[in-house]
């Protein structure tokens, strides 16, 4: 199944994660520390952002971290950016279409 | 031309609801038609080069309106849209899906709830967009509205143009 990414950052504690580790790369049980859930839950988030590929896993000696893609989330904003845009070439459309409207009335 | 409008666009990821907020230089009741009489909605419904072509709209309650964003090059994408509630000149609440030609819906869709307002000669529509999932919005954006907005900011520029010379 592929994972919708937009699930993905639909849950709290997954955002939270995405918070920490934006602003450096962590291990499994520093990002768990940070929440009150056990480690197992912390584990089944990352690994959901991993599958949607907006995080990243790297080994380091006998260490895995886990740091943010942010390439990734930029193309969550790019993307509902382009939903805003179509929504703005339909509203001038009609901005036009209400001139004429009026136009007809008088 | 409408620099003065307001208009905003917010996301809220956590709820899953897509909220647009944009005035028009309009009184209500034009607005009102704009958005539910099916000649005035296929005139700006569709970003150009798209195409809005509605083949049947009965709006009323229980009613539906089914038709499509008709591309370029003349591929076509249906949806069908089911009125939920109707408070005329006030609100109406819709079920939006993507469907076959047939019209069969591709559910789930989106639940749409649009409220109007009128306020020193300005009308304010008001669109709350509600998603089982916001992956489907990606759908819209992959049926290749990307291509045609370019191609809409110029033919609007375009427009101005015309305008100002007047």
């Amino acid at each position: 199944m592929r994972r919708d990414i937009f699930q993905a950052i639909a849950d709290p504690t997954r955002r939270a994660i995405i918070t920490i580790i934006a602003l450096q790369a962590m291990t499994p049980n520093a990002i768990a520390d940070n929440f009150k859930t056990t480690r197992q839950s912390v584990s089944k988030h990352l690994r959901i952002l991993t599958e949607c590929e907006l995080v990243k896993q790297e080994q380091q000696g006998r260490e895995i971290y886990y740091s943010l893609q942010i390439e990734k989330m930029k193309e969550i904003d790019k993307w509902l950016n382009q939903f805003r845009e179509i929504w703005e070439a339909r509203f001038n459309q009609l901005d036009n279409v209400l001139l004429t409207m009026k136009k007809k009335k008088k | 031309m409408n620099n003065t409008l307001l208009f905003d666009f917010t996301v809220n990821k956590a709820t899953k609801t897509v909220l647009i907020n944009r005035e028009f230089a309009a009184e209500l009741s034009l607005v009102w038609d704009a958005f539910t009489k099916q000649e005035i909605l296929d005139q700006w419904w569709a970003p150009k080069p798209w195409m809005s072509k509605t083949k049947f709209m009965n709006f009323e309650v229980g009613g539906r309106r089914f038709y499509a964003m008709v591309g370029p090059e003349g591929h076509e994408r249906w949806s069908v849209q089911k009125y939920i509630s109707i408070s005329p000149k006030s609100n109406f609440k819709m079920l939006n899906a993507f469907a076959d030609k047939d019209e069969n819906p591709e559910l789930p869709g989106s639940e749409w709830d649009l409220n109007f307002s009128e306020e020193n000669g300005k009308t304010k529509v008001s669109i709350s967009i509600y998603n089982e999932s916001l992956a489907r919005l990606e759908k819209m954006i992959e049926m290749g509205f990307k291509e045609g907005f370019t191609m809409t900011m110029n033919s609007l520029d375009d427009l101005l143009k015309t305008l100002s010379h007047q």
